[in-house]
């Protein structure tokens, strides 16, 4: 190989790092980006993000969240009702915000995002002890390791699942 | 008794324009004193130590107000299903609490149901108040 030949292949070699590096950062750059997890709407966040995170609205199909708006009076063994004009405002909200996936027309609107094959499929690997330690205690305690989950960050960097 | 009416009318009126009238802790204890009177009028007055022991006891359920805002309510309580933290529920602590009348009825509503399963009384609502607001 020449010198020539040399430098041929190391500027290829340069280049195409640089190329591919380029393209990570910015496939990097968008999936940070990725908003589609944050809630904004301020009734949602007031009325469904004391108790819990406010959950996205995407990991339910509109039925599910209709069914939970009607039985707020016992809500997962609590009472979270709501006045009339909220209710309305959440319905609306939840409506054009609800994921649109197969689950929306299959059989009983499933209440639970935890019990979704999604969520299921995405914590796989999460073993009991992590959902039973005391840092955890239910995986309605999204924060407990989504450490951005407040803001609506559920990337994989923000993860730090506790001890 | 005119002019609580007249205020009581204005209250309304504020409600129905939606406008929200920021209180102080001790104002809206002041509300919860003319009901607590007006269901007994031998009413003698909020007690902090009655509410502190109501704070902390079960109601006949398995919860007690404290069970999700800990027995010391200038720390911050977690939710005792979610496990998400709660800010200090203690005026002193925060100073956002109890400044929002509606907020306020909002979770006593909710929250008396869970511990008591009925509503608290104006005197009881009173009490946890007067306990609250003694912490610093």
């Amino acid at each position: 190989m020449t010198n020539d030949d040399k430098r041929k292949a190391f500027d290829l070699v340069v280049w195409t790092s640089s190329v591919l590096f380029a393209c990570a950062l910015v496939a990097h750059e968008a999936l940070a980006k990725d908003k589609s997890f944050a809630v904004t709407d301020q009734v949602y966040k007031a009325e469904c993000g004391s108790c819990h995170v406010a959950y996205p609205p995407v990991l339910l199909p509109a039925g599910s969240w209709q069914a939970v708006l009607s039985g707020l009076d016992r809500h997962f063994g609590t009472d979270a009702s709501v006045d009339a004009k909220s209710l309305a405002a959440l319905r609306a909200f939840l409506d054009s915000n609800a994921g649109r996936d197969r689950r929306a027309s299959a059989g009983t609107p499933g209440l639970r995002i935890s019990e979704t094959d999604w969520f299921r499929r995405e914590h796989r690997k999460v073993p009991a002890t992590t959902w039973q330690g005391a840092a955890v205690k239910s995986p309605a305690n999204c924060a407990a390791c989504h450490t951005g989950a407040e803001s609506g960050d559920y990337s994989e960097r923000g993860i730090r699942v506790p001890n | 008794m005119r002019r609580e009416l007249r205020i009581l009318g204005l209250g309304v009126g504020l409600l129905g324009t939606g406008i929200v009238v920021a209180q102080t802790p001790a104002e809206i204890q002041r509300s919860y004193e003319s009901a607590a009177r007006q269901a007994a009028p031998a009413f003698g007055g909020f007690s902090a130590q009655r509410g502190e022991t109501f704070f902390k006891s079960a109601q006949g359920g398995d919860w007690s107000c404290a069970s999700c805002h800990t027995p010391n309510p200038v720390a911050a309580g977690r939710h005792a299903v979610t496990g998400k933290a709660i800010a200090p529920l203690a005026p002193g602590a925060s100073p956002a609490r109890f400044t929002d009348p509606a907020k306020v009825e909002k979770w006593f509503t909710r929250n008396c149901n869970d511990v008591l399963k009925r509503t608290c009384t104006p005197a009881e609502k009173g009490d946890v108040l007067a306990y609250l607001m003694s912490l610093k």
